[in-house]
């Protein structure tokens, strides 16, 4: 294989994963804390291929579509709850959201 | 010669790779956040690249970068460029604590890796020509990861319902 080893792979992988949790704990913006967390899901994407290249299997590299699809769907549904609490004038925070709190 | 330039658009990737993640939690403009995430993406893409993996390449250019990211700077203008300092409020110790929690998280992934591998991921497995191709990830998706193809299109369905739900005026907000 040319280039870095899986190793390498996966050590960018776990650098990035705690990257995006240290974002979706520090940040409180909803906004940042999405984007957070398509950085983690992207990480673990990063792991999955190179497993896929190590163990030269392609199933490695189907996960990783999969979770791409459910990342959009995560966006979708995120954006749309950031939409509505715009238009209900609820302050974008993650601490002042305690609206479902019973 | 070859291997010396793989290596070096390697480690140019990887490097823009992760100092663009911490270009999109330390913004404070969440537009900017978004246009560092779109970098992100697309060094994730080469690397993606690089471990033959090219359809996933190609539709982490597509999906990601292309259409995901607009969704997110399209909400993001229609929001207005509202600043938000990246650790305003709460006290010292919270923001000290998700550093800490954030670092301990990495370092027991780095741990859990490195005595889980053991030395047996050194040498990868030779792979065919057609490895990571567009033909054979479809095979794949239609015969033995057909559940979860279908399982995949009835969560975007399930989440385009969502989005028009929660887009739909309801009679809640005249009195908000």
């Amino acid at each position: 294989m040319l280039g870095p080893s899986t190793t390498w792979y996966l050590a960018v992988a776990a650098v990035l994963f705690g990257i995006g949790t240290t974002g979706v704990i520090l940040r409180r913006s909803p906004l940042i804390v999405l984007l957070s967390l398509e950085i983690m899901l992207n990480a673990s994407n990063l792991a999955l291929v190179g497993f896929s290249r190590h163990f030269a299997s392609v199933d490695g590299q189907v996960f990783a579509i999969s979770v791409m699809a459910v990342a959009a769907a995560e966006v979708c549904v995120g954006l749309g709850l950031i939409v509505a609490f715009t238009r209900r004038k609820m302050a974008l925070d993650v601490d002042t959201l305690t609206e479902l709190r019973g | 010669m070859g291997n010396f330039l793989v290596w070096v658009i390697w480690i140019g990737a990887a490097l823009a790779c992760i100092s663009t993640a911490v270009a999109v939690i330390s913004f404070t403009n969440p537009f900017y956040s978004a246009l560092a995430l779109i970098g992100n993406l697309a060094s994730l893409a080469v690397l993606f690249l690089l471990a033959s993996a090219e359809f996933v390449a190609a539709a982490q250019i597509l999906v990601y970068a292309g259409a995901v990211m607009v969704m997110f700077l399209f909400v993001i203008a229609y929001l207005g460029g509202r600043a938000d300092a990246p650790w305003a409020g709460g006290p010292r110790w919270l923001q000290l604590g998700a550093f800490v929690v954030g670092a301990a998280i990495m370092i027991e992934v780095i741990v859990a890796l490195v005595t889980a591998a053991d030395g047996g991921l050194a040498d990868s497995a030779e792979i065919s020509r057609s490895f990571g191709s567009p033909a054979e990830i479809g095979r794949l998706f239609l015969t033995d990861h057909l559940l979860a193809f279908e399982i995949t299109s009835i969560v975007l369905l399930v989440a385009a319902v969502g989005g028009v739900v929660l887009g739909m005026k309801s009679s809640a907000e005249d009195d908000a």
